[in-house]
């Protein structure tokens, strides 16, 4: 008999989410839905609001990644000024855009997809967690705490708060750098390269306990996308988009913000307020692809500094090609971790990063601007139109964790028919259909530009819809 | 010794406030074996238990599922905790309500679409018409307001909750702290 399951709530992950598993007649799961329950609406009200003010309304979209947010509604900003921001300016945001994705891939790899990897899919839920992670393995939990630690305290020096810092500003940032506290942040460095090695190390160490969940978590041919340096690698901040193919052949080149709606679009599924972006010259469904640190990894050749280059060669002898299978975002938020502690250091290693020209000013020159930057979780954009008096009219915001919809619901799909068997759930079935939607690490907050907790509730339904089992949160 | 049950509850917030709880960084974890996380986004419980001592919750409440969890959770709550300004005044979510919830929808879901455009209706749930604070639903026995509380509030505050006794919230952190 056909039958419906519900998980909700989805745990350990970044927002509102539930699982729903259609089986057919077989007894085999058919059909399987991601959805996302929460909607804020900041597309409509930031309507009337002074442009300016864009930047710290909009990062309350997020307390995870409110500094991407700040970048990307900053940029849309200058574009309307038409001010080029100061090359200091850029830099110090591109540190703290580093400073974030360090802080918010540290909470995704240790406190929220850690439990599963160190302690195993199948433990005690009571245990499965951060607190349970720094009881079993005390050096690699204080690790996790440590890079969470230094991404946070680097922004609090910088921006003068941990979450939703004012300092970044349309024209460029606040105020200029103090020699005393580019030494602290370098004195934090030491620390923060200890603990990513040692987590590098742990983690290679246990990954090969998870074929099963590498071959079913999401692996599929498809296109990725991401920022890249004019020279092809890692890039956060200040560069075009590039979209690859499966095999790795350029989709498209160069893209900037100024023509992301022309290339990229966005349809509705009834069953979530998370949208559906595509490539438009693909069509939908064919147009989906993947954004974020296995999308990055995947498009850039190298990573630009010593230690993360030679982990990228490694990381890209995991495949023959583009590297597809999800469950390697894990790897590649480790990666990234390390390369944005090495590029912390490049730029604070040079002088020009105390100049105190930090701020561009200028008034509303264009009633239209846009604004990508890298978001830990991928590629963001927010698009703005405003009139004389440079009052907002309207807005668009194409977020990280939407790039990811069709991905996660075809990996839901996937490791729901390898790991669901007949009409009763059990407890680590579960845990891996929630598990491979937070290789993801899905910011759902970000992406309806809503943010709340987790009710993820998996639903077994049969073929005429009569519920046959449901495990979910109150 | 009788652990603490604390539980936090992410409603329509930006989890800001759930980071700036983190923020205590070593701190938590030490405090940690004061306290048992029976109900958080962080743990893996999926029900919410008989009855909780503490319980933090975020952010304001804006759609029918929102409303009928608040009201779950208070009845199964001794000290319910409105955490951050989403929670105490509704803040930035409550700045859809002179728009109303169909122009936000029809925004999102409509004029900025490029395939299938359709407001969600299945498994999703319905938005109230006006955001509004924990408050004008359930009784909150403390406020703590700030966008987020800063770190070291929380320390104290939970510090202070641990030892029994209810803190002097008005000189740890104001509105928008
Ligand atoms: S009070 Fe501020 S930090 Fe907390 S959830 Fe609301 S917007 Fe986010």
């Amino acid at each position: 008999m056909a039958q419906t399951i519900t998980i909700d709530p989805v745990t350990r992950l970044e927002g509102h989410g539930r699982i729903t598993l259609k089986t057919n007649d077989q007894g085999e799961v058919s059909e399987a839905y991601f959805s996302v329950t929460q909607v804020r609406g900041f597309e409509k009200f930031c309507e009337g609001r002074p442009y300016y003010e864009m930047p710290a309304l909009m990062a309350r979209i997020c307390g995870i990644c409110p500094v991407s947010h700040l970048i990307a509604s900053a940029k849309a900003c200058e574009a309307i000024m038409s001010v080029e921001v100061p090359p200091t300016a850029a830099k110090l945001r591109r540190a703290l855009n580093l400073a974030q994705t360090i802080q918010s891939h540290a909470l995704s790899f240790f406190y929220l997809a850690s439990p599963d990897l160190l302690l195993g899919m199948d433990a005690d839920p009571a245990e499965r967690n951060i607190f349970g992670v720094a009881k079993a393995h005390p050096e690699l939990g204080r690790a996790g705490v440590g890079l969470r630690r230094f991404g946070q305290h680097m922004i609090e020096l910088l921006g003068r708060k941990r979450i939703h810092p004012g300092w970044v500003v349309p024209g460029g940032v606040t105020q200029p750098l103090e020699q005393a506290k580019r030494e602290e942040i370098l004195a934090l460095l030491p620390e923060a390269y200890a603990n990513i090695k040692m987590a590098l190390t742990a983690y290679k160490r246990i990954a090969g306990r998870f074929q099963d969940e590498i071959d079913s978590f999401a692996n599929f041919p498809g296109p990725f996308m991401g920022m890249v340096s004019e020279s092809g690698g890692l890039a956060f901040t200040d560069a075009g988009l590039r979209m690859i193919d499966a095999e790795g052949l350029v989709l498209v080149d160069n893209l900037e913000a100024a023509g992301f709606d022309d290339c990229i679009g966005e349809a509705v599924e009834p069953y979530s307020y998370m949208k559906f972006p595509y490539l438009k010259s693909l069509g939908y469904p064919r147009g989906a692809y993947r954004v974020g640190p296995l999308a990055r990894l995947n498009i850039a050749s190298h990573a630009g500094s010593p230690l993360a280059d030679i982990e990228m060669n490694e990381f890209k002898k995991l495949a023959n090609g583009p590297v597809l299978g999800s469950f390697h975002y894990h790897h590649a938020r480790l990666i990234e971790i390390l390369h944005g502690i090495e590029a912390i250091e490049q730029l604070f290693s040079d002088n020009s990063i105390l100049d105190k020209h930090v701020r561009a000013r200028a008034g509303v020159n264009r009633q239209e601007g846009a604004g990508i930057a890298e978001a830990p979780r991928g590629t963001l954009m927010h698009h703005y139109k405003v009139n004389d008096n440079g009052q907002i009219t309207w807005a668009n915001l194409v977020i990280a964790t939407g790039q990811n919809n069709n991905a996660m619901n075809k990996g839901v799909l996937q490791t729901a028919q390898r790991f669901v068997k007949g009409d009763k759930l059990s407890a680590g079935m579960l845990n891996r259909v929630e598990a491979v939607i937070r290789t993801f690490d899905p910011c759902l907050s970000c992406s309806t530009h809503a943010y709340g907790e987790m009710p993820l509730a998996i639903e077994l339904l049969a073929p005429d819809g009569t519920r046959l089992d449901l495990v979910q949160r109150p | 010794m009788n652990k603490i049950k604390l539980a936090t509850v992410w409603l329509d917030g930006c989890s800001g406030c759930h980071m700036s709880f983190l923020d205590m960084d070593e701190r938590l974890l030490e405090l940690s074996s004061q306290f048992n996380l029976v109900y958080s986004p962080l743990v893996d419980f999926k029900d919410y238990p008989e009855m909780v001592d503490v319980a933090l919750v975020e952010g304001a409440i804006s759609s029918v599922e929102d409303e009928h969890k608040i009201q779950h959770i208070r009845k199964h709550t001794t000290l319910l905790v409105a955490m951050g300004d989403c929670a105490v005044t509704g803040n930035v979510p409550a700045m859809r309500n002179p728009f109303g919830p169909l122009p936000i929808l029809e925004r999102a879901y409509h004029e900025n679409v490029s395939a299938q455009p359709q407001t969600p209706s299945v498994i999703v749930p319905a938005l109230l018409e006006k955001v509004r604070p924990v408050h004008e639903f359930v009784s909150v026995d403390l406020y703590l307001p700030g966008c987020p509380p800063a770190a070291d509030t929380f320390f104290t505050v939970i510090t202070e909750l641990l030892a029994g006794r209810i803190p002097d919230v008005a000189s740890l952190t104001r509105f928008g702290a």
